[in-house]
């Protein structure tokens, strides 16, 4: 079992190693439980507060392409998604405090997503820091040409 | 609900929570001792999750019920989820996994009594 500490800078490391497999697993359980909270609402009550459960679902899905991109090392996709997350949640946050009566029950990105201990926020901050912090390598894999023997 | 369950995975989640910074601050993957620990948490959530079982069976009815049930998977799921994923990463991050899906189920214990009193 290979457990050598990388004392090298995390420039050219696999995004799905270290940090990045902790944000791969917070991602995975945001991606099951805002999935299947929105599937349940969508299911059983679209008709009070349509727009919420819609973009709960939305939030859902981005998740669950955030997980896969994360720990298929697919930075692109990771990349992508943590953006339209963090707008999302500012955005939504905004207007969720703007316009209250739009937003009869809460989504996920409610409040800056203040009903999740505001980790919907931080988790795309994070997921951003991470994927600049291993920026410098081949763009295309999201492997260093070397990885592995730094 | 008795509140006994909750209160000892709570308590248990907390300390392995703690035990598994310490590992972090050394710069070292769970050892046997924090995933004995992880197990010793998910036999305890497995116990809250019979007496919440028992409760519904005896017909009682949590505030939010579809949610509390949402809770309850989530709540089962975690750790044996953080334990995979920690296995995978034999690294001082693997810790921090560990202690993070403690953390989540010691936070899910209080959505869980919330939801279930309303």
């Amino acid at each position: 079992v290979a457990s050598r500490a990388p004392a090298a800078p995390d420039a050219g490391r696999r995004i799905n190693r270290g940090p990045g497999r902790v944000l791969i697993g917070v991602y995975g359980l945001f991606a099951l439980a805002a999935t299947a909270r929105a599937g349940y609402q969508l299911a059983t009550k679209f008709h009070e507060a349509p727009l919420a459960y819609l973009l709960s679902a939305l939030a859902g899905l981005i998740y669950i392409v955030a997980t896969i991109g994360l720990s298929t090392a697919n930075r692109a996709v990771a990349v992508t998604c943590c953006t339209i997350e963090l707008v999302g949640v500012l955005a939504v946050g905004t207007a969720s405090l703007a316009d209250r009566p739009a937003f009869p029950d809460a989504t996920v990105w409610s409040g800056y997503g203040q009903g999740y201990g505001f980790v919907p926020l931080v988790l795309p901050v994070l997921g951003l820091l991470w994927l600049w912090r291993t920026r410098r390598l081949n763009p295309e894999r999201g492997t260093a040409p070397d990885d592995g023997t730094a | 609900m008795s509140h006994w369950p909750g209160t000892a995975v709570t308590i248990g989640a907390l300390v392995v929570a703690a035990w598994c910074l310490v590992e972090v601050a050394r710069n070292r993957p769970p050892g046997r001792l924090q995933y004995a620990g992880l197990a010793v948490v998910e036999a305890l959530v497995l116990v809250h999750l019979g007496a919440a079982i028992v409760a519904l069976a005896g017909g009682a009815r949590p505030h939010e019920y579809g949610t509390f049930l949402g809770y309850l998977i989530a709540y089962v799921i975690v750790v044996p989820m953080g334990f995979l994923l920690a296995r995978a990463e034999p690294t001082r991050w693997g810790s921090v996994i560990a202690c993070v899906a403690c953390l989540i189920d010691a936070v899910v214990v209080v959505r869980l009594n919330q939801v279930w009193s309303g």
